[in-house]
């Protein structure tokens, strides 16, 4: 019987290593699984590379990997928002690196190592700063830029529910990069609101095929008000 | 001389999106454009975290954490509304699906290359976003941003001194003093505010305008 659901956010993260390549979704503030980020700082593997599309804000999801120092690279496309203390700290300091990626490039990346692709032309960024020293390419008279595919160790990611194969449903806008990091990485750990049974989630309503999952996690504020 | 106001820049871009558009709205002042579209018009508003059918700001109390748009603000979504992931997303930018773009910008060259990223202070980290995306995909590329500088320096030049977000894209310029658009023969007005004049608005921009077509 397949059963992805593990008992806690400590135990879903515990293997991941120091040095692993880590996805972890969202947009802001919205779909990000802050539970699965805090189980980590706790777990506090280091020398972490962090493909995400924002570097976190004030204390709390990935600025807090920032502040602990757990971080040695962040992949992103925006990672300056109001209250990124940590990110601009840490740049000032030269005490991170920072790989800055067009925020469809960043995606199709992502999509590309799940979907098996060595890379794809896009027209993102070509003529500018962000594609100095890449491979370009003029196709039907336009001008591409080739960018590899970027998998991960491990990813992150959120959804609204699951079912106990990993099926995934997403609240509102909160799906973003989730689904895409569920292809791309080797293991998947998903924090949701609630796990059905298999069967229980409406098939055209899938939105993550549990092909890409591994680990379902409840969040805790749930775990508690079901117990 | 006449120069608007942001919610008169704001308004003055409404009037020329269309019944019936798929548009993108840059953060900052473009976000406003939205407030000023006339009710008889439908316009359907992408979101680049993956929503089309953007609406108004929610009641107070009735957020949904994950529903906001690009510039982390809580939105709601208009009937016939939906969403998507990132891929999808992008995929409606890159591929020609939005009618128009509205970004701000630090400078716009008269050929059309837009620089909105970046400056050339490398205390501050980058932040690129979406706009890269946005600028090489859309149908057409509306730039909203004052005509100077806060000390007066032209924003409007023959080439942009900071990084380029994107090249020979821009399609028209809506600022504080007039409505230019970028032509294969310069920058064309077409329109000068109340009593402003061309040499006026020439003497603020750093490459040659062309007088309005009568």
């Amino acid at each position: 019987m397949i059963n992805k659901q593990w008992d806690s956010l400590k135990s879903a993260v515990a293997d991941i290593r120091d040095g692993d390549v880590v996805m972890i979704g969202g947009f802001g503030s919205s779909g990000i699984p802050l539970q699965l980020i805090e189980a980590l700082r706790q777990h506090g593997a280091r020398e972490l590379t962090i493909i995400s599309n924002n570097a976190g804000v004030r204390e709390e999801g990935i600025a807090a990997l920032l502040r602990d120092r757990l971080v040695r690279k962040m992949v992103c496309s925006f990672p300056r928002s109001a209250g990124s203390v940590w990110f601009e700290r840490l740049y000032e300091e030269g005490a991170i690196e920072l790989e800055l990626v067009p925020q469809g490039t960043l995606g199709e990346r992502i999509r590309a190592a799940g979907a098996g692709l060595g890379g794809f032309y896009t027209p993102t960024g070509y003529g500018t700063q962000l594609a100095e020293g890449k491979e370009t390419r003029v196709i039907d008279g336009k001008g591409y830029v080739l960018e590899f595919a970027m998998p991960a160790d491990v990813a992150l990611i959120r959804a609204d529910k699951a079912d106990l194969w990993g099926n995934l449903t997403y609240n509102t806008a909160g799906r973003n990069f989730n689904p895409l990091m569920a292809m791309a990485a080797r293991t998947t750990i998903v924090e949701v609101a609630s796990v059905v049974g298999v069967g229980e989630l409406d098939p055209e309503h899938i939105v993550t095929p549990g092909i890409f999952v591994n680990r379902v996690v409840l969040q805790e504020d749930r775990q508690h008000a079901a117990a | 001389m006449l120069r608007l106001e942001p919610d008169e820049m704001a308004s003055r871009v409404a009037q020329d999106i269309p019944d019936g558009a798929y548009v993108n709205l840059g953060i900052g002042m473009p976000t406003s454009v939205a407030n000023y579209v006339s009710d008889d018009r439908e316009v359907i508003y992408h979101s680049e975290n993956g929503i089309l059918g953007v609406g108004p700001a929610p009641k107070p109390g009735e957020e949904d954490p994950d529903l906001i748009n690009a510039g982390k603000q809580f939105v709601t979504l208009l009937p016939g509304g939906c969403y998507f992931d990132n891929a999808e997303s992008f995929a409606m930018m890159r591929g020609g699906h939005l009618d128009i773009a509205v970004l701000g910008a630090f400078q716009v060259s008269a050929g059309g290359d837009i620089a909105n990223w970046a400056t050339n202070d490398d205390r501050f980290p980058p932040a690129v976003g979406g706009a890269m995306d946005l600028a090489v995909g859309a149908r057409q590329l509306f730039v909203l941003m004052r005509h100077t500088t806060r000390d007066n320096q032209p924003k409007i030049l023959e080439r942009c001194s900071y990084p380029l977000t994107g090249t020979g894209v821009v399609k028209r310029i809506y600022t504080d003093l007039a409505v230019i658009d970028v032509t294969p023969e310069g920058l064309r007005v077409r329109e000068l505010y109340a009593d402003n004049t061309l040499s006026e608005v020439q003497a603020l921009t750093g490459a040659p305008l062309l007088a309005p077509e009568s």
